[in-house]
């Protein structure tokens, strides 16, 4: 018999008998009523705790906000993704800038030594974040891949203020996650830290030590 | 989380389950308790056959000699009186592990009902009793040491304090990490000295460092185990069960 | 620094030396005062981080999701393996540790992987993975900071969650200095960029990753890892291969599931609201995208989990999401630290799950190192009740349980048996306890004033000489002589 044919028969012949499945209850996870101010206050103060810096923009001046960004991070070269529109907006708007944007959507054999050695930063956009825990959700594409989030030493994420959802259960639910799941997808809260020194928080351990999320909002930022 | 216990009316009669470490070496802690309980206009009926809850057995993994103990102890308790145990650990024993332990058995029903009567008796003094007390000693500065039987398998963290913060001499003083094991554990202290001893250990240097000149607690088990750990050490901080201390310093 | 601390030295432990390793541990001031900082901060944390929940209501969800999982398990196996084959994952079944370590070996194999870079598993340890494939010639290197700092200073970890816990900053830049050459330095960024730097090359040189599983999502063939480093996602994403090993009680049902177990995870392991990555693999690389492995394989370990599975009362075991809360809230792991008790899983996790696959005759002090105070029971995020499991071990050890635990009875001794049995028969003859009580308190002068090791640090209790029996028929005697009293 197999290991699988041997294992499964263990458990389906319990000695004990089958059992019963309870029913659970997900309200506590779930139904937090908070209003976008409040989601927006929560989602900040939570990922801050963490050491992501929040930027708030207005949708038609975020170029600007990233601008800033890359500028005072001493960012030169950027890797990001072209279709997505907030990386075709990106492109379009630092074209005539001193910095190098890094093509994003390139087989990760061609350029590893380079992504690991010489990108300052990464761009991408977010699917959406959610207020209770301070998080971004990340679904990367071929566009957008996986490690253009990591590798570099500053993630930059774009978030739209309209998309911050109250708790992961929510996000979850809401968009059907279960009906088909990427082949990776993420939640990130903050740049890689790790506590392994004597419980001294130390950032930057394997994935950037730095988080910038841009928060776009529809209308103007007072 | 022991689920919220809905206190029945203070009753004329109650029953009294001394524990055997208060029977041989805190006899004056449970006649405190008798007494504390009488002055409320409680009678109450000691039943000379009590031995022992069985508990040594039972954490010690033999579990037919404690249930054998235990279904001894159920004969005691024929009429529908509440039981008051003068030990969060022998109370929780009682309350929440007679019932498992004898399930199955000619006792199950007999043991969950029982189970159901028991009360620790710092528990029973607040919640049944409304026990007021009006103090007479002098000031002292006293720290509580809740059993962890008491505090978490009966659920009864507060009661304790709360008698002692009726006594207007009394500075409750609250000692370092005060909801951590004194490292008495039963027969863990026997099969883990040294674990043991370094517990309570910090357990009395915490007692100390609070500025307690006193500590008080509802377990015989931790009184011996601190007290005795105090004494070894020819420190001046003193021990008393609760039962006793509230005796003392209100009649 | 002017003396540098030497690390702790190098040392094998073995639960059977239970007994020798905590009077070791307990007379180095240095564990003990690196223990106790972090498991009063850990316990503060934790205190600290779920006031804004219904924390007794997400337990009872939590709690039921497992039990709802371990109900259905062989069912949600089957579906997981579907749904991950239908994802392009491929699954192992290993009956044991050793056949696991033999099926990640042939997969390294089969790439002709000489290099293995590993994200935190406490299932490859239990296994001992990294020296199986050493054997064969592959070498395996931990990523996450703590296990990378316990395996360069051949240990393994004192603790599910951070593995170098033991260590502290003096230790670990002397341990970074002598095995990789960094300047001694307390400053906790330097260390922390240059074991970065050190293991980006690894990463970027490994044939083979090799991760645990936090959740496997049987309606979805998912796997979620936990983290906070990155390295985790670094070791499922850069290396070509990627394999994932866990117990086969990881698995739950839903997607929906997840949420709430990962929330009362990181509040119940460090405190905090959420981890920096949460990263969910539904296979590897697909055509048209640009990184992550081109092969994941899932394997499955059995390894005495199905023994455990059959008993009502132990199944409670598998319920852990290994959060650590219980040896954060430990009073006895505290003191003696995780490599005492000479286990993969320290502390109650570990007293109640180790006898399970170690065998009783190993681990028979283990479920007795406990005072059963319940505190681990108490901020268990599942509601495993740690404290009855350790009680259920100690009578599997005396032979007073169901017999259905590997070295049951291995304890048992005529002469405790002898005791309890005239514990038994002494308890249940009242009279005869009354005589024996009274004398006792009586003799209390000839009683011995040493009780062993009791009294190497306390006084011996002294029999009152009256006992309350005695005392309760006076003060009766003397009440109703008062009533009588005209």
């Amino acid at each position: 018999m197999s290991a699988r044919d041997a294992i499964l028969k263990r458990l389906r012949e319990r000695s004990d008998g089958p059992l019963s499945a309870p029913e659970c209850d997900f309200a506590v996870v779930t139904n937090r009523g908070w209003n976008q101010q409040e989601r927006l206050e929560r989602f900040e103060r939570l990922i801050g705790s963490v050491h992501g810096e929040v930027i708030h923009t207005a949708r038609t001046a975020w170029g600007d906000a990233l601008a800033e960004v890359l500028h005072a991070k001493g960012v030169r070269r950027l890797a990001l993704g072209r279709d997505h529109p907030v990386a075709a907006e990106a492109r379009k708007m630092l074209s005539a800038g001193s910095v190098d944007l890094v093509d994003a959507d390139r087989d990760i054999e061609a350029w590893q030594r380079e992504q690991f050695d010489s990108v300052d930063a990464g761009l991408t956009s977010t699917r959406g974040a959610i207020a209770e825990t301070g998080s971004l959700w990340l679904w990367p594409t071929p566009d957008e891949p996986r490690l253009i989030s990591l590798v570099p030493p500053l993630h930059i994420a774009v978030l739209d203020a309209d998309t911050l959802e109250d708790t992961f259960f929510d996000v979850v639910e809401r968009h059907g996650w279960a009906d088909g799941m990427p082949t990776n997808a993420l939640l990130i809260s903050g740049p890689s830290k790790t506590a392994d020194i004597e419980q001294t928080l130390a950032y930057g351990v394997h994935g950037p030590r730095e988080l910038v999320v841009l928060v776009r909002h529809a209308q103007e930022v007072p | 989380m022991t689920p919220v216990k809905l206190y029945p009316p203070k009753p004329d009669r109650v029953y009294f389950y001394g524990t055997c470490l208060v029977d041989l070496f805190y006899p004056d802690a449970g006649l405190d308790g008798i007494r504390l309980l009488e002055r409320e206009g409680v009678a109450v009926d000691f039943p000379q056959d009590q031995t022992c809850c069985g508990q040594p057995a039972y954490t010690s993994g033999y579990q037919d000699e404690a249930r054998a103990v235990a279904a001894a102890q159920l004969d005691l308790f024929p009429e529908p009186w509440p039981i008051i145990v003068p030990s969060g650990s022998c109370g929780g024993m009682m309350r929440t592990h007679y019932p498992k332990l004898l399930a199955g058995t000619e006792h199950e029903a007999r043991a969950k009902e029982v189970a159901a009567r028991v009360y620790e008796l710092t528990e029973f003094l607040v919640h049944v009793c409304h026990l007021k007390l009006e103090d007479h000693g002098q000031p002292e500065k006293v720290a509580m040491h809740t059993s962890c039987s008491a505090r978490r398998e009966m659920g009864l963290a507060e009661t304790g304090p709360a008698l002692l913060a009726q006594l207007d001499g009394v500075e409750l003083v609250e000692q370092a990490r005060a909801s951590e094991c004194c490292g008495f554990g039963g027969t863990f202290s026997v099969r883990h000295p040294e674990v043991s001893a370094a517990m309570v250990e910090d357990k009395t240097q915490a007692i100390e460092a609070a500025g307690a000149e006193r500590f008080v607690t509802s377990d015989c088990g931790c009184l011996m185990n601190i007290a005795g750990r105090f004494e070894h050490q020819r420190k001046a901080v003193q021990g008393e069960h609760i039962a006793s201390y509230l005796w003392r310093r209100t009649s | 620094m002017n003396s540098p601390v030497q690390p702790s030295a190098v040392q094998t432990y073995t639960p059977r030396e239970f007994h020798r390793q905590a009077h070791d541990a307990l007379g180095n001031p240095q564990i003990r005062a690196n223990f106790r900082k972090a498991m009063d901060g850990l316990m503060s944390k934790r205190r600290d981080v779920f006031d804004d929940w219904d924390l007794e209501t997400l337990r009872d969800l939590g709690a039921n999701i497992r039990l709802r999982a371990l109900a259905k398990l062989p069912d949600l196996l089957e579906q997981l393996e579907a749904n991950c084959q239908a994802n392009g994952i491929r699954v192992h079944w290993a009956e044991t540790g050793e056949e696991a370590c033999r099926i990640i070996g042939e997969i390294c194999a089969s790439h002709g992987a000489k290099s293995v870079i590993k994200g935190k598993s406490m299932v490859s340890e239990e296994m001992h993975l990294n020296a199986h494939l050493e054997a064969a010639g592959i070498e395996a290197l931990e990523s996450d900071l703590g296990e990378y700092l316990v395996q360069l200073n051949e240990q393994t970890p004192s603790h599910i969650i951070m593995p170098a816990i033991h260590l502290n900053t003096d230790e670990i830049s002397e341990i970074l200095h002598q095995k990789t050459g960094t300047e001694r330095s307390r400053d906790v960024d330097y260390m922390t960029a240059a074991a970065r730097a050190q293991l980006r090359e690894r990463f970027m040189a490994a044939d083979v990753g090799v991760s645990g599983v936090n959740f496997a999502v049987a309606e979805t063939g998912t796997l979620c890892l936990v983290e906070n480093e990155g390295n985790g996602r670094m070791t499922t994403t850069v290396p070509p291969v990627h394999v994932a090993v866990t117990g086969i009680e990881k698995v739950v049902e839903h997607l929906r599931d997840v949420p709430p177990l990962y929330a009362l995870l990181t509040r119940s392991a460090t405190g905090q609201h959420v981890t920096t990555y949460f990263n969910m693999i539904s296979g590897p690389r697909k055509s048209g995208e640009h990184d992550g492995p081109q092969e994941v394989h899932l394997v499955l370990v059995d390894s005495g989990r199905s023994n455990i599975y059959q008993d009502d009362e132990l199944l409670d075991t598998l319920r852990c999401i290994r959060c650590g809360a219980c040896m954060n809230h430990c009073p006895v792991y505290t003191r003696v630290g995780g490599h005492t008790y000479g286990t993969t899983y320290p502390g109650p996790i570990g007293s109640i799950l180790s006898p399970h696959l170690m065998g009783l005759e190993e681990t028979k002090d283990l479920p007795t190192a406990s005072s059963l105070c319940g505190a681990c029971g108490e901020v268990c995020p599942v509601k495993i009740p740690i404290p009855d499991l350790l009680v259920r071990l100690r009578r599997e050890a005396v032979g007073e349980g169901r017999g259905n635990v590997p070295g049951a009875g291995v304890k048992r001794t005529k002469k405790e048996v002898v005791a309890w049995k005239s514990f038994q028969w002494l308890a249940t003859h009242p009279a005869a306890w009354r005589g024996g009580t009274a004398v006792a308190g009586k003799l209390k002068a000839l009683l011995p004033s040493r009780l062993g090791p009791w009294t190497d640090y306390r006084v011996a209790p002294k029999p009152a000489g009256t006992t309350l029996h005695t005392l309760v028929k006076r003060h009766q005697a003397s009440q109703s002589s008062e009533e009588t009293r005209p």
